[in-house]
């Protein structure tokens, strides 16, 4: 796609106004020679948001980039480590995995000396490449360290190791206020997006979301509740099977879909898996589906016939498919916790609910007010339009752009 | 009309904010009220103005971040009523702001026959933010020129102006009356329309319908 076809396409989904406001922002910021780095290039949230990301950031006129840095399985072992300590679980990193760890950002560095050297702006996403820092002690980019994790109450020895290298960066980035930690730095705050050209968020046509009912054995003139996500505890499919079963009591027509990934090597995932095949028994009217990593055309069509999305999470994120359902016009009912809570606005664009009870009221209470459900999706995508596309997350990039080439000030007149 | 050559074109801005976490926190009130004194002013504009620039529902219940988690987080109704009832745009300085809030929490704790506390992941998050500010090229020469350009404003141009011109000028006016009034007494209709204009319960791009709506009315039937 062309600089300005890939801006157009925005500009027809996300506004003129919008895109009129990023092309004047970014015009002081032409050529500017900004790099992002990660640790893969497919697959997760981060490599998702770069794919679209950095090609706007270059229809805009900067001079983007997007480099990945590679490790061996040890080197992946231990940052999978990191991840989970960040979050807060208890790891256990032997010495050999953080030498391997330090290796590859050591070699990596090497590799990239040439780009990270003339870059402005040098972007590292999450823990990964984290300690290529410390190779460039006489750097004259500034270094932002971008942070995707929760890292709010993170298992201590975890965290002691790598704020030696965190605390090098010029700036840091969290999701959200309460994922940030205290840092020599300016810690700022940009929330995650949805890509609405993405095969996840794009329209479908009507046959393919018809055939989608064929596909999974769904009536589609009964109602469907579903939820996507992992098969894992804090994703409370538990809960959402037991708000299920309450519902049907009062709404025997009742349908429930759960979709998540495959199962992984993880034994828990599978534990969880089990317990959710348990919880279901013999009910045909409850399908768990395992779909592979890349149906995302699947899952989009998934969350256009369900009539109500949840994501009943007990401990979430940012919890992105959340937007991804409001963006379907879908009412969310989601668990009050993390950045559901900023996207799903109590009685406006969903429900917020502290126990499988209160998913069961609220999934009783739209389904007998088809009208309210239907406002409620239609706000929650007006919402979503507003806040939570692409578009606003590159804005905000390109703003903190500005802060970090003109200082840390209250106002910045250019 | 008055002598036009003292008054300068309307210079039309644009911006974009960013925040930023100070790593401030607080549990409950009594820290609510310690970090208040100590936060820069800046924290205290962000959490009064800041919500019409990021993601947030147009029809909140309480309109600035205080009211909210003492509603939300402290489940103090009547404390956030009263904290939602302090409007930003009667206080002259960022300061007055400041002591009011302090005021009404202390009170609030004079009173508490115990402190409520927030749960662990509710507490409440000190931000500050930076504002980036940019020059659209467009100039007006006279307030009629308004008429067909504002309801094309970017809603960062309409909090630039509207809200932010607030602190900006000694006189405590947004930008679009502060420039009207150099114009003298010709234009005292649309001064009146735009002072009844409260920003507070308003989105941004509600407010930019309702200047757009005192510029049309003001001038309706006037030749522009």
């Amino acid at each position: 796609m062309t600089d300005n076809g890939i801006l157009d396409a925005y500009e027809a989904v996300a506004g003129k106004d919008v895109l009129d406001h990023l092309r004047q922002l970014a015009r002081p910021l032409m050529g500017l020679r900004v790099v992002h780095v990660n640790s893969t290039r497919v697959g997760g949230g981060v490599a998702e948001i770069l794919h679209k990301m950095v090609p706007l950031m270059q229809a805009l006129g900067l001079d983007a980039s997007w480099e990945v840095i590679e490790g061996d399985s040890v080197f992946y072992q231990c940052t999978k480590g990191f991840h989970n300590g960040i979050q807060g679980n208890r790891v256990d990193l032997p010495e050999s995995y953080l030498k391997a760890y330090e290796e590859t950002n050591r070699q990596s560095a090497e590799t990239l000396a040439d780009t990270l050297r003339h870059a402005e702006i040098v972007i590292i996403h999450d823990p990964q490449p984290a300690a290529m820092i410390t190779h460039f002690p006489e750097r004259k980019a500034q270094w932002v360290w971008r942070c995707h994790i929760d890292a709010s109450r993170p298992f201590r020895p975890v965290w002691k190791y790598l704020r030696e290298f965190i605390y090098q960066y010029d700036a840091s980035i969290f999701s959200l206020a309460a994922f940030a930690r205290r840092l020599p730095h300016p810690a700022y705050l940009i929330a995650p997006s949805i890509d609405p050209l993405h095969e996840k968020n794009i329209e479908l046509e009507r046959d393919e979301i018809e055939a989608t009912y064929t596909q999974f054995q769904v009536d589609s003139n009964r109602p469907i509740i579903l939820q996507v996500s992992r098969f894992d505890r804090f994703k409370d499919p538990l809960g959402v099977i037991q708000s299920y079963k309450t519902a049907k009591h009062f709404l025997p027509s009742l349908q429930l879909i759960l979709a998540g990934g495959e199962a992984s090597d993880d034994p828990e995932g599978k534990g969880v898996l089990n317990d959710v095949r348990l919880a279901s028994g013999d009910d045909p009217d409850i399908k768990v589906l395992m779909l592979p990593g890349d149906a995302h055309r699947t899952i989009n069509a998934l969350q256009r016939i369900a009539d109500i999305v949840l994501q009943k999470s007990l401990r979430e994120g940012f919890g992105l498919t959340v937007a991804e359902a409001m963006w379907k016009k879908k009412p969310v009912i989601g668990g009050d916790t993390g950045g559901i809570r900023i996207q799903v606005i109590n009685h406006h664009t969903g429900f917020l609910v502290n126990s499988p009870e209160g998913a069961a009221l609220r999934i009783r209470y739209l389904l007998q007010n088809r009208d309210i459900l239907n406002q409620m999706g239609e706000k929650a995508r007006a919402f979503v339009h507003e806040n939570f596309l692409i578009t606003r997350h590159l804005r905000e990039y390109l703003t903190l752009f500005f802060v970090l080439l003109y200082g840390d000030q209250e106002r910045i007149e250019l | 009309m008055n002598d036009q050559a003292t008054v300068y074109p309307f210079f039309v801005k644009d911006c974009a904010l960013i925040a930023i976490a100070t790593g401030m926190r607080a549990q409950n009130l009594r820290e609510l009220t310690e970090r208040l004194r100590e936060v820069e002013a800046n924290c205290i504009f962000y959490h009064f103005w800041g919500g019409l620039l990021r993601p947030r529902f147009d029809n909140p219940e309480y309109h600035n971040d205080f009211a909210v988690w003492v509603a939300e987080s402290l489940h103090n109704k009547a404390l956030a009523e009263k904290l939602a009832a302090i409007d930003p745009s009667a206080f002259e300085t960022v300061e007055n702001l400041r002591n009011e809030v302090i005021e009404t929490l202390e009170e609030e704790l004079d009173e508490a026959e115990y402190p409520s506390w927030a749960k662990k992941d509710s507490l409440f998050d000190f931000l500050r933010c930076r504002l980036v500010i940019f020059d659209t090229k467009l100039t007006v020469s006279v307030p009629e020129d308004f008429v067909p350009l504002l309801p094309n404003l970017s809603l960062g141009s309409i909090f630039f102006h509207f809200i932010d011109g607030r602190r900006r000028n000694m006189n405590s006016l947004d930008d679009f009356r502060n420039w009207i009034t150099s114009f003298g007494p010709s234009y005292e209709n649309l001064d009146r329309r735009l002072g009844e204009i409260c920003p507070y319960f308003t989105p941004l791009n509600k407010l930019r319908e309702q200047l757009s709506q005192a510029f049309r009315l003001s001038f309706e039937g006037k030749p522009s």
